[in-house]
């Protein structure tokens, strides 16, 4: 049955999450949604990166009952890894700044709780 | 404060995620895993007894000095490493063939040697110390500050 | 010395790296030792910086491979490919070092009193090495993913100290924008990066020009290189978030951010030029861009023109010249197919843009400084409550008058020399341009004068009674930057034929940048 999934799903897949983060990110007004939709960019790019590292026919480079054959060389997920520790630490700033946005303002509405503006 | 069930329950069970963290650290040149994903693992358990205890609970336990000495501590120490092999080049493994850590793993199939990999695993233990204070600070800052107090210098 | 100079690359990124993290530490015991700690270990940066320009100017191109048996072995005995992380320094990279060394010493030193009643110092020296750190590894690094770690380390960074005053809500406000941009564009740049790394199999900016061939997924992944360059130095229509962000942040980190927008400017070059250097559409992405920096120019100035804020005034004008630096590169670049032109104006269009760089990143923060400064005693940041402030003020005001005569490009300053540059040589591609950027010029001298002579000029208010001169080390951090302007007030060819041309030229050819990496091969 493997055989019949085409190979691309993955990348549609990523294709829609960013596409949606997009849309969120452009058209929402609540200031956690647009966090939200930033945490849902990045786990699009993510799939993305991890789904283009398959190498058909390769195993893990881990040397623990290895079965036979090449083993890859795993620089995509490295790179997934990073993404992911970085937008760790850029969301939990950005959600800081939110709660002290919403304590000064009251209100999480990007609309209202604008203060500089021209 | 949660009831006394969830209370105890948590008491019991931050002893085994903390040595999964560790053991996630430690054998991070040879399985999946390493400095941050085991970090991640042990204050995973730290935010459990965070949910379980109140934030005021906690921040007697882990005082914001300690966490920031443990924190810059496990910076300098990995580039202090970096720094070890800066007679050849920056970032040299200067470890491999010398008794600490240096072996070299044969080709095949088979267990794993810890011993193996040169500085690598003693990165993986100053980046698993930074994580752990780091992202657990993180944690215990969010919690207080949303429970209506700031963390002042 | 020598060996100095050969790991003067990878230490002049990791040194404040790891005084970043040692101030905590030594922090906890003495406040003296740990500003004596930022300020010394940013000397000996700015001295290993200015040691490897005059190497690279003698000898070349310095390449760094970490982790190697040798600094220049970036292809190992057996492969074919560059396998580690590679630094590597020429012409243009160094010259940027050189401004981000003078920028942040200056503003290390402003931020020593600046900053001096906050809580919380610690994590703002702390934060302030982190930022210098991220901007010296997006100059000097030869490898795409490591510019994707240094760029976001600066921009978290740079967030961070913009919301560094708690208690106001604008400041919260602007770092969230702030970080928010910087988000999108770094996730935008990582996407690009892994369309590269699919088809070609390396991360290493020398190896992928050799390689490089103009697919359509190249063509998307330039694209989206630019479009997260552009936003993240606010080229219009994406400069929203622009003024927000540096208008409330404390003075000396405003400084700081617009080098920081010129390294991002850098990253976009050396895309440009380097990594689609034999293959790009030249004319086609020079037009785009030139269009687009017409645009930042005219419409940054005029929004200035009424701004009563004064950093959020100034921060306009950044923008608009932002874009002068865009035109002169774009004109460069347009031409870059045709030898004949480039050596008739191409060429000098491109040494206008970069020597438009290194002016701006003088008396920019220059005029930032001398904001904070009006902001340290009086508290307010609005020029309708500020007046006659030249009686108490005096350093500040001369200062101010130095910034205003090099951005509105009056001779025989600095701004004059590059304006000139870049409106002779811009003039023979088409004139639009150079009437534009004369009117923008004109209008910026009108609005800076309207500022001065509303915040200085006049009588002495009664409120600003107490007001007196900043102190000394604002002072001096400000005289750093101006002493910069007046050096090259001075010597303008010196400055154009060791600095500026090299840089020019290396963007040009990307040939040495090559060979310096994969040619060798054993």
């Amino acid at each position: 049955m493997m055989e019949y999934i085409p190979l691309d799903f993955p990348f549609l897949a990523a294709a829609l999450l960013v596409g949606i983060s997009f849309y969120i990110i452009i058209f929402k007004k609540n200031l956690i949604k647009l966090i939200m939709g930033i945490a849902m960019l990045a786990a699009g790019v993510n799939l993305f990166l991890v789904s283009l590292g398959y190498r058909a026919g390769g195993t893990a480079p881990i040397y623990t009952d290895v079965p036979e054959g090449p083993m890859v060389m795993s620089v995509p997920q490295a790179l997934t890894l990073t993404s992911i520790v970085i937008n760790v630490a850029v969301l939990a700033l950005m959600l800081t700044m939110v709660i002290r946005i919403y304590r000064h303002t009251g209100s999480l509405d990007s609309e209202k709780s604008r203060r500089l503006k021209g | 404060m949660l009831t006394k069930i969830v209370r105890t329950v948590a008491n019991q069970l931050i002893l085994f995620i903390v040595i999964f963290g560790l053991y996630v650290i430690v054998h991070g040149h040879i399985t999946p895993g390493g400095g941050f994903q085991g970090g991640a693992v042990v204050v995973s358990g730290i935010v459990m007894l965070l949910v379980a205890f109140s934030s005021q609970e906690l921040k007697k336990l882990l005082r914001e000095r300690v966490l920031s000495i443990v924190e810059s501590s496990g910076a300098v120490i990995f580039i202090g490493l970096a720094f070890a092999g800066i007679g050849t080049v920056f970032f040299y493994n200067l470890l491999v063939g010398t008794p600490i850590f240096g072996r070299v793993p044969a080709i095949g199939p088979g267990p794993g040697d810890i011993w193996t990999g040169g500085v690598i695993p003693l990165m993986n233990f100053a980046v698993g110390l930074k994580v752990i204070a780091g992202l657990s600070a993180v944690v215990l800052a969010l919690a207080l500050f949303s429970g209506g107090e700031e963390v002042e210098e | 010395m020598a060996a100095l100079i050969t790991h003067s690359p990878i230490l002049i990124i990791v040194i404040p790296l790891l005084a970043a993290f040692l101030t905590p530490l030594i922090g906890m015991t003495s406040r003296k030792a740990r500003n004596v700690l930022v300020v010394v270990s940013l000397v000996f940066v700015a001295f290993l910086v200015f040691a490897l320009a005059r190497d690279i100017s003698i000898n070349g191109i310095h390449v760094y491979t970490l982790g190697a048996t040798s600094p220049d072995l970036s292809i190992p005995t057996g492969f074919m490919v560059p396998v580690r992380i590679i630094l590597e320094v020429d012409g243009m990279s160094v010259f940027f070092g050189i401004i981000w060394a003078i920028v942040s010493l200056a503003a290390a030193i402003y931020s020593l009193s600046h900053i001096a009643s906050e809580t919380g110092q610690n994590r703002f020296f702390t934060l302030l090495l982190l930022m210098v750190t991220g901007g010296f590894g997006m100059m000097f690094t030869g490898d795409l993913f490591n510019l994707f770690v240094f760029l976001e380390i600066a921009s978290i960074a740079g967030a961070a100290l913009i919301a560094f005053r708690t208690k106001f809500a604008d400041t919260q406000e602007g770092g969230f924008k702030y970080i928010v941009v910087s988000a999108i564009a770094s996730l935008m740049v990582l996407f690009a990066i892994g369309l590269l790394y699919a088809q070609y199999n390396s991360l290493n900016i020398a190896y992928l020009a050799q390689v490089i061939q103009y697919t359509t997924l190249d063509k998307i992944a330039l694209g989206l290189f630019l479009i997260a360059f552009a936003m993240k130095t606010g080229m219009v229509p994406l400069h929203l978030w622009f003024p927000d962000a540096y208008s409330v942040a404390p003075a000396s980190i405003t400084g700081m951010l617009v080098i920081t927008s010129h390294a991002c400017m850098y990253a976009a070059f050396r895309i440009c030029f380097t990594l689609y250097g034999g293959v790009i559409n030249a004319p086609v992405v020079g037009w785009i861009i030139i269009i687009f920096g017409l645009l930042t120019m005219f419409v940054g100035v005029t929004m200035a023109v009424f701004q009563k804020d004064v950093m959020r005034f100034m921060s306009y004008h950044a923008i608009s010249q932002l874009g002068y630096m865009w035109v002169g590169v774009g004109v460069g670049l347009a031409v870059l197919g045709n030898p004949g032109l480039l050596a008739t104006y191409g060429r000098d269009a491109m040494s206008g843009g970069i020597f438009h760089i290194l002016n701006h990143a003088l008396y920019k923060p220059l005029l930032f400084f001398t904001g904070g400064a009006l902001f340290h005693y009086t508290g307010t940041r609005d020029l309708t409550k500020m007046g006659g402030l030249a009686h108490k003020m005096k350093w500040t005001t001369i200062l101010y008058i130095i910034g205003t005569l090099s951005i509105s490009g009056i001779p025989p300053l600095n701004g004059f020399s590059s304006k000139i540059l870049i409106y002779e040589s811009v003039y023979q591609f088409n004139p639009i341009l150079t009437i534009t950027g004369i009117i923008v010029s004109i209008l910026t001298l009108a609005s800076f004068t309207k500022a001065f002579h509303s915040a200085f000029m006049g009588a002495e208010l009664p409120e600003y009674k107490e007001v007196k001169e900043v102190p000394r080390s604002m002072i001096i951090g400000m005289v750093i930057l101006a002493a910069g302007i007046v050096f090259v007030t001075l010597f303008p060819s010196l400055i154009v034929d060791w600095i500026i041309h090299p840089a020019a030229d290396a963007l040009i050819d990307p040939g040495p940048y090559i060979s310096a990496v994969t040619g060798a091969i054993p």
